[in-house]
């Protein structure tokens, strides 16, 4: 017989031009449930204003990123016993630095279109031997040829929402694109360094590493950053050296 | 007015750990002590300046500095500029894509440092 707990799911509630207020609903649940799942019960028997983003229920669309008691969470995939105790309150807020559009939801048009601006692909392809053997998956591909998979980064807008920096500089790329940019290649796209070696870029970043601690797909985009300013180093140190160099990167 | 203030609630939200790990607090702990030095810096040029005024207003300051609340100022300083430099090490290393998923460890190493290089400051300060 399935674990039951009862706690109280505290709902951020805020419909455009309307004040923000939190929403309290006593519950039933099993700790092994997700997060999602309260808020779509919530949804279906206690209000069906509510509005929720939600899509794959895998964490593949990125599309239920949400905070739960003030930590950055893909709600899909966080059992409630991973973050409540039973008797506990769960609070389910939007994630930070978007614009809110109502409830859960924010507006995360501005990341999107910096992530085109980066040429960030949510579909790759990998070179069959650039796999290790162990990872490889079991399929037709040979050497020379490709796998199609899709990008470890899945847009979910988490280090976004987490970034301290990007809180009080919107104009910062933010960690989802300047990840999206290394992921991107700068050594295809040579511009890219260009564009992320500016005051909103690489060098806009304090070392907080928020964003590598709530990436629920392990892009690190901590790590990522941080190679990005040793790529940007090293092409001007090349730079100096070799002036053709710098014409080939300024294209 | 309304974008400076939004700035400020903004920017407030740096010195927030709720829901924060670990590496937040070496961003708080690196704006503090980075505003707190940058104030100390302001007081010791104008304790400075006052040699400018004789020998004798610096000797009346000087004894000022021996009361037990400078002493906790002046360990105040030293603490500032022992967790300000470790971390700032930690934070140059990474930047330069060196131990970069090891940060969090080197953050602990440097603030267990400091506390102990605190500490012996303090004994020094306080029993010489």
């Amino acid at each position: 017989m399935a674990e039951k707990w009862n706690i109280t799911l505290k709902i951020y509630r805020q419909k455009q031009g309307e004040k923000a207020h939190y929403q309290e609903i006593k519950m039933d649940v099993n700790p092994d449930e997700n997060v999602i799942d309260l808020v779509e019960r919530a949804w279906a028997f206690h209000d069906r204003t509510l509005t929720f983003a939600h899509a794959c229920h895998h964490s593949t669309c990125g599309a239920c990123g949400m905070r739960v008691n003030d930590r950055e969470k893909l709600t899909c995939i966080t059992s409630v016993r991973s973050v409540v105790s039973n008797g506990g309150t769960l609070k389910v807020e939007p994630l930070r630095n978007f614009p809110v559009v109502s409830d859960l939801v924010v507006d995360m048009g501005e990341l999107y279109r910096r992530m085109d601006l980066v040429g960030h692909q949510p579909v790759n392809s990998d070179r069959a031997e650039a796999i290790q053997p162990e990872f490889r998956p079991a399929g037709p591909a040979e050497p020379g040829e490709d796998f199609i998979r899709l990008s470890d980064c899945i847009e979910c807008g988490l280090c976004m929402s987490a970034c301290p920096v990007f809180s009080s500089t919107p104009d910062y790329l933010g960690p989802a694109v300047l990840a999206g940019a290394h992921q991107a290649g700068p050594e295809k796209n040579p511009s890219l360094l260009n564009l992320v070696d500016s005051a909103t870029g690489v060098w806009r970043c304090h070392s907080v590493f928020e964003c590598t601690a709530v990436c629920p797909s392990n892009v690190d985009p901590g790590w990522r950053i941080m190679e990005l300013r040793r790529k940007v180093v090293g092409d001007r140190i090349k730079t100096l050296f070799n002036p053709r160099k710098t014409a080939q990167v300024s294209k | 007015m309304n974008a400076q203030s939004n700035f400020i609630v903004r920017a407030a939200r740096w010195f927030d750990p709720r829901g924060r790990s670990l590496s937040t607090w070496g961003f708080m702990i690196n704006r503090l002590t980075a505003l707190g030095l940058t104030f100390y810096l302001f007081l010791h040029l104008i304790t400075l300046g006052q040699l400018a005024q004789g020998p004798d207003a610096y000797d009346n300051f000087l004894k000022l500095t021996e009361s037990p609340l400078y002493k906790i100022g002046e360990l105040a300083v030293v603490a500032a500029v022992f967790l300000h430099g470790l971390n700032g090490v930690r934070i140059v290393i990474t930047s330069f894509g060196i131990a970069v998923p090891r940060q969090r460890e080197i953050f602990i190493s440097a603030m267990v440092l400091g506390l102990i290089a605190i500490i012996i400051f303090g004994l020094r300060m306080f029993t010489a």
